[in-house]
Protein backbone atom coordinates (compact mmCIF):
# COMPACT_ATOMS: atom_id res chain seq x y z
CA UNK A 1 0.00 0.00 0.00
CA UNK A 2 1.43 3.35 -1.01
CA UNK A 3 -0.67 5.36 1.41
CA UNK A 4 -0.43 8.35 -0.90
CA UNK A 5 -3.30 7.38 -3.15
CA UNK A 6 -6.60 9.22 -2.69
CA UNK A 7 -8.67 6.20 -3.64
CA UNK A 8 -7.49 2.66 -3.16
CA UNK A 9 -9.52 -0.31 -4.27
CA UNK A 10 -8.05 -3.63 -3.18
CA UNK A 11 -9.11 -7.10 -4.31
CA UNK A 12 -12.69 -5.95 -4.79
CA UNK A 13 -15.24 -8.62 -5.69
CA UNK A 14 -18.98 -8.50 -6.28
CA UNK A 15 -21.36 -11.21 -7.42
CA UNK A 16 -25.04 -11.18 -8.22
CA UNK A 17 -26.16 -14.71 -7.33
CA UNK A 18 -23.97 -16.97 -9.45
CA UNK A 19 -22.85 -14.18 -11.74
CA UNK A 20 -19.47 -12.71 -10.96
CA UNK A 21 -19.75 -9.03 -11.77
CA UNK A 22 -16.38 -7.94 -10.45
CA UNK A 23 -13.37 -10.02 -9.50
CA UNK A 24 -10.16 -9.01 -7.75
CA UNK A 25 -10.23 -5.40 -8.88
CA UNK A 26 -7.18 -3.36 -7.90
CA UNK A 27 -7.27 0.34 -8.52
CA UNK A 28 -5.36 3.27 -7.09
CA UNK A 29 -6.14 6.85 -7.98
CA UNK A 30 -3.78 9.64 -6.97
CA UNK A 31 -4.93 12.99 -5.68
CA UNK A 32 -5.62 15.34 -8.59
CA UNK A 33 -5.48 12.64 -11.24
CA UNK A 34 -7.79 12.28 -14.27
CA UNK A 35 -8.53 8.63 -14.81
CA UNK A 36 -10.60 7.16 -17.62
CA UNK A 37 -12.45 3.90 -17.04
CA UNK A 38 -13.62 2.03 -20.12
CA UNK A 39 -14.93 -1.39 -20.95
CA UNK A 40 -17.57 -3.03 -23.13
CA UNK A 41 -21.21 -3.00 -22.00
CA UNK A 42 -21.73 -5.28 -19.05
CA UNK A 43 -18.07 -5.30 -18.08
CA UNK A 44 -18.86 -4.04 -14.57
CA UNK A 45 -18.04 -0.34 -14.82
CA UNK A 46 -21.23 0.87 -13.19
CA UNK A 47 -21.10 -1.94 -10.63
CA UNK A 48 -17.61 -0.78 -9.66
CA UNK A 49 -18.89 2.79 -9.30
CA UNK A 50 -21.79 1.55 -7.19
CA UNK A 51 -19.43 -0.41 -4.95
CA UNK A 52 -17.09 2.56 -4.53
CA UNK A 53 -19.99 4.90 -3.75
CA UNK A 54 -21.84 2.60 -1.39
CA UNK A 55 -24.93 2.03 -3.51
CA UNK A 56 -24.00 -1.66 -3.66
CA UNK A 57 -22.16 -3.71 -1.06
CA UNK A 58 -19.19 -5.65 -2.34
CA UNK A 59 -18.44 -9.10 -0.94
CA UNK A 60 -14.66 -9.19 -0.92
CA UNK A 61 -11.87 -6.65 -0.79
CA UNK A 62 -11.96 -3.11 0.39
CA UNK A 63 -12.23 0.49 -0.70
CA UNK A 64 -10.12 3.14 1.03
CA UNK A 65 -10.53 6.83 0.46
CA UNK A 66 -8.15 9.49 1.81
CA UNK A 67 -6.80 6.97 4.28
CA UNK A 68 -10.26 5.91 5.52
CA UNK A 69 -11.88 2.56 5.10
CA UNK A 70 -15.20 3.03 3.28
CA UNK A 71 -16.47 -0.55 3.63
CA UNK A 72 -19.76 -0.67 5.46
CA UNK A 73 -20.39 3.06 5.17
CA UNK A 74 -23.63 4.02 3.49
CA UNK A 75 -23.72 6.11 0.35
CA UNK A 76 -24.56 9.36 2.10
CA UNK A 77 -21.65 8.95 4.52
CA UNK A 78 -19.26 8.49 1.60
CA UNK A 79 -20.66 11.59 -0.07
CA UNK A 80 -19.99 13.51 3.13
CA UNK A 81 -16.41 12.22 3.15
CA UNK A 82 -15.91 13.65 -0.33
CA UNK A 83 -16.81 11.00 -2.89
CA UNK A 84 -19.37 12.33 -5.37
CA UNK A 85 -20.91 10.64 -8.36
CA UNK A 86 -23.17 11.46 -11.22
CA UNK A 87 -25.60 8.86 -12.48
CA UNK A 88 -25.51 7.30 -15.91
CA UNK A 89 -29.13 8.30 -16.47
CA UNK A 90 -29.71 11.70 -14.84
CA UNK A 91 -31.74 11.36 -11.64
CA UNK A 92 -32.82 14.88 -10.77
CA UNK A 93 -35.21 15.62 -7.90
CA UNK A 94 -38.21 16.23 -10.10
CA UNK A 95 -40.40 18.19 -7.69
CA UNK A 96 -37.63 20.64 -6.80
CA UNK A 97 -36.35 23.55 -8.86
CA UNK A 98 -32.83 23.49 -10.28
CA UNK A 99 -31.54 25.75 -7.49
CA UNK A 100 -33.22 23.52 -4.89
CA UNK A 101 -31.69 20.44 -6.49
CA UNK A 102 -28.28 21.92 -5.76
CA UNK A 103 -29.27 22.97 -2.26
CA UNK A 104 -29.61 19.36 -1.17
CA UNK A 105 -25.90 18.42 -1.22
CA UNK A 106 -25.07 21.79 0.32
CA UNK A 107 -27.50 21.19 3.17
CA UNK A 108 -26.80 17.53 3.67
CA UNK A 109 -23.21 16.91 2.59
CA UNK A 110 -21.31 20.19 2.94
CA UNK A 111 -23.08 21.37 6.06
CA UNK A 112 -22.77 17.93 7.64
CA UNK A 113 -18.98 18.18 7.64
CA UNK A 114 -17.38 19.23 10.86
CA UNK A 115 -16.84 22.96 11.12
CA UNK A 116 -18.71 23.82 7.95
CA UNK A 117 -21.96 25.67 8.36
CA UNK A 118 -23.07 27.61 5.36
CA UNK A 119 -25.72 30.16 6.17
CA UNK A 120 -28.86 30.57 4.08
CA UNK A 121 -27.25 33.36 2.10
CA UNK A 122 -24.03 31.46 1.43
CA UNK A 123 -26.08 28.49 0.23
CA UNK A 124 -28.04 30.64 -2.23
CA UNK A 125 -24.79 32.14 -3.51
CA UNK A 126 -23.16 28.77 -3.95
CA UNK A 127 -26.23 27.45 -5.83
CA UNK A 128 -26.10 30.41 -8.19
CA UNK A 129 -22.35 29.92 -8.65
CA UNK A 130 -22.76 26.24 -9.50
CA UNK A 131 -25.57 26.95 -11.96
CA UNK A 132 -23.39 29.64 -13.52
CA UNK A 133 -20.55 27.15 -13.83
CA UNK A 134 -22.66 24.74 -15.90
CA UNK A 135 -24.45 27.51 -17.78
CA UNK A 136 -27.88 27.00 -16.25
CA UNK A 137 -28.05 30.23 -14.26
CA UNK A 138 -31.01 31.51 -16.26
CA UNK A 139 -33.05 28.44 -15.37
CA UNK A 140 -32.50 28.34 -11.64
CA UNK A 141 -36.24 28.54 -10.89
CA UNK A 142 -37.17 25.98 -13.55
CA UNK A 143 -38.11 22.38 -12.89
CA UNK A 144 -35.91 19.55 -14.17
CA UNK A 145 -38.65 18.46 -16.61
CA UNK A 146 -38.11 21.71 -18.54
CA UNK A 147 -34.50 20.77 -19.33
CA UNK A 148 -33.00 19.27 -22.46
CA UNK A 149 -30.88 16.15 -22.29
CA UNK A 150 -27.56 17.99 -22.11
CA UNK A 151 -28.89 20.43 -19.54
CA UNK A 152 -30.03 17.47 -17.47
CA UNK A 153 -26.47 16.05 -17.58
CA UNK A 154 -25.06 19.39 -16.58
CA UNK A 155 -27.46 19.57 -13.66
CA UNK A 156 -26.38 16.06 -12.67
CA UNK A 157 -22.73 17.16 -12.67
CA UNK A 158 -23.51 20.38 -10.86
CA UNK A 159 -25.34 18.48 -8.14
CA UNK A 160 -22.38 16.13 -7.75
CA UNK A 161 -20.09 19.15 -7.54
CA UNK A 162 -22.34 20.87 -5.01
CA UNK A 163 -21.16 18.44 -2.36
CA UNK A 164 -17.62 19.89 -2.79
CA UNK A 165 -16.06 16.47 -3.38
CA UNK A 166 -12.40 15.54 -3.52
CA UNK A 167 -13.23 12.76 -5.96
CA UNK A 168 -15.84 12.97 -8.70
CA UNK A 169 -16.97 9.83 -10.47
CA UNK A 170 -18.73 10.75 -13.71
CA UNK A 171 -20.65 7.74 -14.95
CA UNK A 172 -21.23 8.13 -18.70
CA UNK A 173 -22.13 11.76 -18.44
CA UNK A 174 -21.79 12.23 -22.19
CA UNK A 175 -23.74 9.29 -23.64
CA UNK A 176 -26.13 10.40 -26.34
CA UNK A 177 -24.74 13.91 -26.62
CA UNK A 178 -23.63 15.63 -29.82
CA UNK A 179 -20.01 16.39 -30.69
CA UNK A 180 -20.20 19.96 -29.42
CA UNK A 181 -22.05 18.97 -26.28
CA UNK A 182 -19.41 16.37 -25.44
CA UNK A 183 -16.78 19.11 -25.73
CA UNK A 184 -18.84 21.26 -23.38
CA UNK A 185 -18.94 18.59 -20.69
CA UNK A 186 -15.26 17.72 -21.21
CA UNK A 187 -14.24 21.35 -20.75
CA UNK A 188 -16.31 21.44 -17.59
CA UNK A 189 -14.67 18.30 -16.18
CA UNK A 190 -11.17 19.51 -17.02
CA UNK A 191 -11.89 22.83 -15.34
CA UNK A 192 -13.05 21.02 -12.23
CA UNK A 193 -9.89 18.94 -12.26
CA UNK A 194 -7.79 22.09 -12.50
CA UNK A 195 -9.56 23.28 -9.36
CA UNK A 196 -8.17 20.24 -7.58
CA UNK A 197 -10.93 17.66 -7.94
CA UNK A 198 -9.80 14.15 -8.79
CA UNK A 199 -11.98 12.78 -11.58
CA UNK A 200 -12.79 9.24 -12.70
CA UNK A 201 -14.50 9.36 -16.07
CA UNK A 202 -16.48 6.39 -17.26
CA UNK A 203 -17.23 6.76 -20.91
CA UNK A 204 -17.76 4.99 -24.21
CA UNK A 205 -16.88 7.94 -26.41
CA UNK A 206 -13.19 7.20 -27.06
CA UNK A 207 -12.42 10.67 -28.40
CA UNK A 208 -13.53 12.12 -25.07
CA UNK A 209 -11.77 9.50 -22.97
CA UNK A 210 -8.47 9.86 -24.83
CA UNK A 211 -8.62 13.64 -24.64
CA UNK A 212 -9.47 13.64 -20.94
CA UNK A 213 -7.54 10.82 -19.32
CA UNK A 214 -4.02 10.93 -17.94
CA UNK A 215 -4.39 7.24 -17.22
CA UNK A 216 -6.74 4.65 -18.67
CA UNK A 217 -8.20 1.60 -16.92
CA UNK A 218 -9.98 -1.13 -18.86
CA UNK A 219 -12.52 -3.54 -17.40
CA UNK A 220 -13.62 -6.61 -19.29
CA UNK A 221 -16.06 -9.15 -17.87
CA UNK A 222 -15.52 -7.96 -14.32
CA UNK A 223 -11.72 -8.00 -14.44
CA UNK A 224 -9.19 -5.26 -14.91
CA UNK A 225 -7.16 -6.11 -17.98
CA UNK A 226 -5.19 -2.92 -18.49
CA UNK A 227 -4.13 0.15 -16.55
CA UNK A 228 -1.68 2.75 -17.74
CA UNK A 229 -0.89 5.44 -20.24
CA UNK A 230 -3.92 5.86 -22.54
CA UNK A 231 -1.92 5.65 -25.75
CA UNK A 232 -0.29 2.38 -24.65
CA UNK A 233 -3.49 0.90 -23.26
CA UNK A 234 -5.48 1.29 -26.50
CA UNK A 235 -2.72 -0.56 -28.36
CA UNK A 236 -2.66 -3.37 -25.80
CA UNK A 237 -3.54 -6.61 -27.65
CA UNK A 238 -5.89 -7.73 -24.81
CA UNK A 239 -7.82 -4.48 -25.02
CA UNK A 240 -8.05 -4.61 -28.79
CA UNK A 241 -9.29 -8.21 -28.57
CA UNK A 242 -11.93 -7.26 -26.01
CA UNK A 243 -13.30 -4.51 -28.17
CA UNK A 244 -12.84 -5.87 -31.68
CA UNK A 245 -12.69 -9.62 -31.14
CA UNK A 246 -9.97 -11.91 -32.49
CA UNK B 1 -44.52 34.76 6.80
CA UNK B 2 -42.25 33.78 9.63
CA UNK B 3 -42.96 30.79 11.85
CA UNK B 4 -44.10 32.84 14.83
CA UNK B 5 -46.41 34.96 12.71
CA UNK B 6 -47.86 31.84 11.17
CA UNK B 7 -48.59 30.31 14.58
CA UNK B 8 -50.15 33.60 15.65
CA UNK B 9 -52.34 33.64 12.54
CA UNK B 10 -53.34 30.02 13.21
CA UNK B 11 -54.25 30.86 16.81
CA UNK B 12 -56.36 33.81 15.69
CA UNK B 13 -58.08 31.62 13.07
CA UNK B 14 -58.68 28.96 15.71
CA UNK B 15 -60.10 31.59 18.08
CA UNK B 16 -62.42 32.90 15.39
CA UNK B 17 -63.62 29.38 14.54
CA UNK B 18 -64.29 28.59 18.17
CA UNK B 19 -65.96 31.94 18.82
CA UNK B 20 -68.19 31.54 15.78
CA UNK B 21 -69.20 28.06 16.93
CA UNK B 22 -70.08 29.48 20.37
CA UNK B 23 -72.19 32.15 18.72
CA UNK B 24 -74.22 29.58 16.81
CA UNK B 25 -75.20 28.24 20.19
CA UNK B 26 -76.04 24.75 18.97
CA UNK B 27 -73.97 21.93 20.44
CA UNK B 28 -74.28 19.92 17.20
CA UNK B 29 -71.85 22.40 15.66
CA UNK B 30 -69.27 21.18 18.16
CA UNK B 31 -70.03 17.52 17.52
CA UNK B 32 -69.59 17.99 13.79
CA UNK B 33 -66.75 20.45 14.18
CA UNK B 34 -64.78 18.01 16.32
CA UNK B 35 -64.86 15.41 13.54
CA UNK B 36 -63.73 17.88 10.89
CA UNK B 37 -60.90 19.11 13.13
CA UNK B 38 -59.87 15.55 13.89
CA UNK B 39 -59.63 14.89 10.16
CA UNK B 40 -57.54 18.01 9.60
CA UNK B 41 -55.04 16.68 12.16
CA UNK B 42 -55.20 13.16 10.73
CA UNK B 43 -54.86 14.24 7.10
CA UNK B 44 -51.95 16.55 7.90
CA UNK B 45 -50.23 13.77 9.86
CA UNK B 46 -50.71 11.40 6.93
CA UNK B 47 -49.29 14.00 4.58
CA UNK B 48 -45.99 14.23 6.46
CA UNK B 49 -45.25 10.68 5.37
CA UNK B 50 -47.51 10.36 2.30
CA UNK B 51 -47.13 13.78 0.73
CA UNK B 52 -43.73 15.06 1.81
CA UNK B 53 -41.89 11.73 1.85
CA UNK B 54 -43.91 9.85 -0.78
CA UNK B 55 -44.72 6.80 1.35
CA UNK B 56 -48.44 5.99 1.16
CA UNK B 57 -49.70 4.74 4.50
CA UNK B 58 -52.92 2.71 4.52
CA UNK B 59 -52.61 2.00 8.23
CA UNK B 60 -53.84 5.35 9.50
CA UNK B 61 -56.60 3.64 11.50
CA UNK B 62 -54.04 1.63 13.48
CA UNK B 63 -52.06 4.68 14.64
CA UNK B 64 -55.27 6.58 15.31
CA UNK B 65 -56.85 3.74 17.30
CA UNK B 66 -53.64 3.17 19.28
CA UNK B 67 -53.91 6.73 20.49
CA UNK B 68 -57.54 6.15 21.41
CA UNK B 69 -56.81 2.91 23.23
CA UNK B 70 -53.93 4.50 25.09
CA UNK B 71 -56.52 6.90 26.47
CA UNK B 72 -58.77 3.97 27.45
CA UNK B 73 -55.89 2.41 29.38
CA UNK B 74 -54.92 5.70 31.02
CA UNK B 75 -58.54 6.41 31.86
CA UNK B 76 -58.82 3.09 33.67
CA UNK B 77 -55.52 3.39 35.51
CA UNK B 78 -55.10 7.09 36.19
CA UNK B 79 -56.90 10.38 36.59
CA UNK B 80 -54.68 12.27 34.18
CA UNK B 81 -56.31 15.14 32.31
CA UNK B 82 -56.89 14.75 28.58
CA UNK B 83 -54.21 17.23 27.45
CA UNK B 84 -51.65 14.98 29.21
CA UNK B 85 -53.12 11.79 27.77
CA UNK B 86 -52.80 13.08 24.21
CA UNK B 87 -49.00 13.32 24.13
CA UNK B 88 -48.82 9.88 25.76
CA UNK B 89 -51.05 8.48 23.02
CA UNK B 90 -48.78 10.26 20.57
CA UNK B 91 -45.70 8.64 22.06
CA UNK B 92 -47.26 5.16 21.83
CA UNK B 93 -48.27 5.65 18.20
CA UNK B 94 -44.94 7.31 17.47
CA UNK B 95 -43.05 4.28 18.75
CA UNK B 96 -45.21 2.02 16.60
CA UNK B 97 -44.51 4.37 13.71
CA UNK B 98 -40.77 4.06 14.34
CA UNK B 99 -41.08 0.27 14.48
CA UNK B 100 -43.09 0.22 11.28
CA UNK B 101 -40.45 2.36 9.64
CA UNK B 102 -37.70 -0.04 10.69
CA UNK B 103 -39.56 -3.15 9.58
CA UNK B 104 -40.59 -1.75 6.23
CA UNK B 105 -37.52 0.25 5.35
CA UNK B 106 -36.72 -1.94 2.40
CA UNK B 107 -40.24 -1.69 1.00
CA UNK B 108 -41.18 0.98 -1.46
CA UNK B 109 -44.32 2.03 -3.29
CA UNK B 110 -47.28 -0.33 -3.13
CA UNK B 111 -45.35 -2.83 -1.01
CA UNK B 112 -44.94 -0.33 1.79
CA UNK B 113 -48.66 0.44 1.60
CA UNK B 114 -49.58 -3.23 1.81
CA UNK B 115 -47.34 -3.63 4.85
CA UNK B 116 -49.09 -0.75 6.63
CA UNK B 117 -52.45 -2.33 5.82
CA UNK B 118 -51.18 -5.56 7.38
CA UNK B 119 -50.01 -3.60 10.43
CA UNK B 120 -53.55 -2.26 10.90
CA UNK B 121 -54.96 -5.79 10.85
CA UNK B 122 -52.36 -7.06 13.32
CA UNK B 123 -52.91 -4.20 15.78
CA UNK B 124 -56.67 -4.55 15.54
CA UNK B 125 -56.45 -8.29 16.25
CA UNK B 126 -54.27 -7.63 19.29
CA UNK B 127 -56.67 -5.02 20.68
CA UNK B 128 -59.71 -7.19 19.99
CA UNK B 129 -58.15 -9.90 22.11
CA UNK B 130 -57.03 -7.66 24.93
CA UNK B 131 -59.64 -7.91 27.63
CA UNK B 132 -58.36 -5.05 29.74
CA UNK B 133 -59.46 -2.49 27.14
CA UNK B 134 -62.76 -4.25 26.57
CA UNK B 135 -61.75 -6.69 23.87
CA UNK B 136 -64.37 -7.07 21.18
CA UNK B 137 -67.10 -5.94 23.60
CA UNK B 138 -65.65 -2.47 23.65
CA UNK B 139 -65.01 -0.09 26.50
CA UNK B 140 -67.33 2.44 28.09
CA UNK B 141 -65.76 5.73 29.04
CA UNK B 142 -67.53 7.96 31.51
CA UNK B 143 -66.69 11.56 30.84
CA UNK B 144 -65.53 13.57 33.82
CA UNK B 145 -68.48 15.61 35.18
CA UNK B 146 -66.64 18.90 34.78
CA UNK B 147 -64.18 20.41 32.37
CA UNK B 148 -61.00 22.10 33.52
CA UNK B 149 -62.20 25.28 31.82
CA UNK B 150 -65.10 27.04 33.45
CA UNK B 151 -68.23 27.83 31.51
CA UNK B 152 -67.97 25.39 28.64
CA UNK B 153 -69.44 21.91 28.45
CA UNK B 154 -67.50 18.79 27.64
CA UNK B 155 -68.04 18.65 23.90
CA UNK B 156 -66.92 22.26 23.61
CA UNK B 157 -63.88 21.34 25.65
CA UNK B 158 -63.07 18.42 23.34
CA UNK B 159 -63.43 20.71 20.38
CA UNK B 160 -61.05 23.21 21.93
CA UNK B 161 -58.48 20.51 22.67
CA UNK B 162 -58.69 19.27 19.09
CA UNK B 163 -58.37 22.82 17.81
CA UNK B 164 -55.17 23.20 19.83
CA UNK B 165 -53.83 19.97 18.32
CA UNK B 166 -54.68 21.20 14.82
CA UNK B 167 -52.68 24.38 15.47
CA UNK B 168 -49.70 22.32 16.66
CA UNK B 169 -49.87 19.87 13.76
CA UNK B 170 -50.26 22.57 11.11
CA UNK B 171 -47.45 24.68 12.56
CA UNK B 172 -45.21 21.59 12.56
CA UNK B 173 -46.15 20.58 9.03
CA UNK B 174 -45.44 24.06 7.68
CA UNK B 175 -42.17 24.27 9.57
CA UNK B 176 -41.08 20.94 8.07
CA UNK B 177 -41.91 22.14 4.58
CA UNK B 178 -39.54 25.08 4.84
CA UNK B 179 -36.75 23.29 6.65
CA UNK B 180 -33.72 21.20 5.85
CA UNK B 181 -35.79 18.19 6.90
CA UNK B 182 -38.49 19.12 4.38
CA UNK B 183 -35.96 19.22 1.56
CA UNK B 184 -34.55 15.89 2.68
CA UNK B 185 -37.98 14.27 2.73
CA UNK B 186 -38.73 15.65 -0.73
CA UNK B 187 -35.58 14.03 -2.14
CA UNK B 188 -36.69 10.68 -0.70
CA UNK B 189 -40.00 11.12 -2.49
CA UNK B 190 -38.26 12.00 -5.74
CA UNK B 191 -35.32 9.60 -5.89
CA UNK B 192 -33.81 7.74 -2.96
CA UNK B 193 -30.59 6.73 -4.73
CA UNK B 194 -29.89 10.28 -5.82
CA UNK B 195 -30.78 11.48 -2.32
CA UNK B 196 -28.17 9.17 -0.77
CA UNK B 197 -25.62 10.29 -3.34
CA UNK B 198 -26.31 13.87 -2.30
CA UNK B 199 -25.58 13.11 1.32
CA UNK B 200 -29.14 12.67 2.56
CA UNK B 201 -29.38 10.00 5.30
CA UNK B 202 -32.55 8.53 3.77
CA UNK B 203 -33.11 5.82 6.36
CA UNK B 204 -32.94 8.20 9.30
CA UNK B 205 -35.22 10.75 7.66
CA UNK B 206 -37.73 8.03 6.76
CA UNK B 207 -37.82 6.99 10.41
CA UNK B 208 -38.31 10.61 11.48
CA UNK B 209 -41.24 10.86 9.07
CA UNK B 210 -42.91 7.59 10.10
CA UNK B 211 -42.49 8.47 13.77
CA UNK B 212 -43.83 12.01 13.48
CA UNK B 213 -46.71 10.99 11.26
CA UNK B 214 -47.66 8.12 13.59
CA UNK B 215 -47.35 10.29 16.70
CA UNK B 216 -49.69 12.98 15.35
CA UNK B 217 -52.20 10.33 14.31
CA UNK B 218 -52.10 8.91 17.82
CA UNK B 219 -52.61 12.35 19.29
CA UNK B 220 -55.60 12.90 17.00
CA UNK B 221 -57.08 9.62 18.20
CA UNK B 222 -56.47 10.15 21.91
CA UNK B 223 -59.61 12.22 22.68
CA UNK B 224 -61.84 9.81 20.70
CA UNK B 225 -62.96 7.67 23.70
CA UNK B 226 -64.27 10.81 25.43
CA UNK B 227 -66.01 11.88 22.25
CA UNK B 228 -67.80 8.60 21.53
CA UNK B 229 -67.93 7.47 25.23
CA UNK B 230 -68.04 3.88 23.95
CA UNK B 231 -65.09 2.55 21.98
CA UNK B 232 -64.90 -0.86 20.33
CA UNK B 233 -62.30 -2.11 17.84
CA UNK B 234 -64.69 -1.84 14.88
CA UNK B 235 -65.21 1.85 15.42
CA UNK B 236 -61.66 2.65 16.55
CA UNK B 237 -60.08 0.86 13.59
CA UNK B 238 -62.78 1.99 11.21
CA UNK B 239 -61.85 1.86 7.54
CA UNK B 240 -63.11 5.43 7.27
CA UNK B 241 -60.00 6.74 9.02
CA UNK B 242 -57.65 5.01 6.62
CA UNK B 243 -59.68 6.02 3.57
CA UNK B 244 -60.15 9.61 4.69
CA UNK B 245 -56.53 9.87 5.77
CA UNK B 246 -55.49 9.13 2.19
CA UNK B 247 -58.38 10.82 0.36
CA UNK B 248 -58.30 14.19 2.12
CA UNK B 249 -54.67 15.09 1.34
CA UNK B 250 -55.07 13.78 -2.22
CA UNK B 251 -58.20 15.84 -2.81
CA UNK B 252 -56.69 18.95 -1.26
CA UNK B 253 -53.19 18.53 -2.67
CA UNK B 254 -50.17 16.91 -1.04
CA UNK B 255 -47.52 19.48 -1.90
CA UNK B 256 -48.28 21.92 0.90
CA UNK B 257 -49.65 21.97 4.44
CA UNK B 258 -52.74 23.73 3.15
CA UNK B 259 -53.82 20.84 0.90
CA UNK B 260 -54.85 18.40 3.65
CA UNK B 261 -56.66 21.27 5.41
CA UNK B 262 -58.77 22.03 2.33
CA UNK B 263 -59.38 18.32 1.72
CA UNK B 264 -60.36 17.63 5.32
CA UNK B 265 -62.70 20.62 5.53
CA UNK B 266 -64.30 19.76 2.20
CA UNK B 267 -64.70 16.02 2.64
CA UNK B 268 -65.21 16.16 6.40
CA UNK B 269 -68.00 18.73 6.12
CA UNK B 270 -69.56 16.93 3.16
CA UNK B 271 -69.62 13.70 5.17
CA UNK B 272 -71.21 15.41 8.16
CA UNK B 273 -73.87 16.97 5.95
CA UNK B 274 -74.54 13.66 4.21
CA UNK B 275 -74.75 11.86 7.54
CA UNK B 276 -77.57 14.07 8.80
CA UNK B 277 -79.36 14.60 5.50
CA UNK B 278 -79.11 11.27 3.65
CA UNK B 279 -77.57 8.46 5.69
CA UNK B 280 -74.42 7.70 7.58
CA UNK B 281 -73.76 4.73 5.32
CA UNK B 282 -73.37 6.88 2.20
CA UNK B 283 -70.32 8.55 3.79
CA UNK B 284 -67.58 6.45 2.26
CA UNK B 285 -69.36 6.23 -1.08
CA UNK B 286 -69.14 10.01 -1.28
CA UNK B 287 -65.42 9.88 -0.52
CA UNK B 288 -64.95 7.27 -3.23
CA UNK B 289 -66.82 9.31 -5.81
CA UNK B 290 -64.99 12.52 -4.95
CA UNK B 291 -61.65 10.69 -5.10
CA UNK B 292 -62.42 9.23 -8.53
CA UNK B 293 -63.51 12.64 -9.77
CA UNK B 294 -60.30 14.22 -8.52
CA UNK B 295 -58.04 11.58 -9.99
CA UNK B 296 -59.59 12.37 -13.37
CA UNK B 297 -60.04 16.14 -13.15
CA UNK B 298 -57.34 17.27 -10.74
CA UNK B 299 -54.67 14.66 -10.07
CA UNK B 300 -52.70 17.19 -8.01
CA UNK B 301 -55.67 18.09 -5.84
CA UNK B 302 -57.31 21.46 -5.38
CA UNK B 303 -53.93 23.12 -4.81
CA UNK B 304 -52.70 21.73 -8.12
CA UNK B 305 -55.84 23.05 -9.82
CA UNK B 306 -55.34 26.50 -8.32
CA UNK B 307 -51.69 26.56 -9.31
CA UNK B 308 -52.62 25.64 -12.88
CA UNK B 309 -55.15 28.47 -12.95
CA UNK B 310 -52.52 30.83 -11.62
CA UNK B 311 -50.09 29.83 -14.35
CA UNK B 312 -52.67 30.26 -17.12
CA UNK B 313 -53.79 33.72 -16.09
Amino acid sequence: MTGAALLEVTDLGKRFGGFVALEAIELAVQDGERVGLIGPNGSGKSTLVNCMCGTLRHETGSVRFAGRMLDGLSAHERTRLGVARSFQLPRPFNTLTLAENLRIPLLYAVNARPGATLGALAIDERCAELLQMVGLAAKSAHMPRDLTQIEMRKLELARAMASSPRLLIADESMAGLSHGEVDDILALLIRLNEQGVTVILIEHIMRAVMHFSQRLVVLVAGRKIADGDPADVVRDPDVVRAYLGE
Amino acid sequence: MSGTKFVLALLIAAGVVFGAALLVGNSYVFFAGYVVLQYIALATAWNILGGYTGYVNFGTAAFFALGAYTTVVLHKLTTLPLPIMMPIGGIVSGIIGLGTGYLTLRLRGAFFSIATLALAVVVQTLITNWDFVGGSRGAYIVRPPTTPLLGIDYIQYLCLVMLALVVIVLATARAIERSRLGYGLATIRDDELAAEASGVPTLRLKLVATTMSGAFMGMAGAPLPYYVTYLDPTSGFNLAYAVNGVAMPLVGGTSSWFGPVIGAILLGTLQQVVTVTISSAVNLLIVGLVLVAFVIVAPNGILGLLRLQGRRS
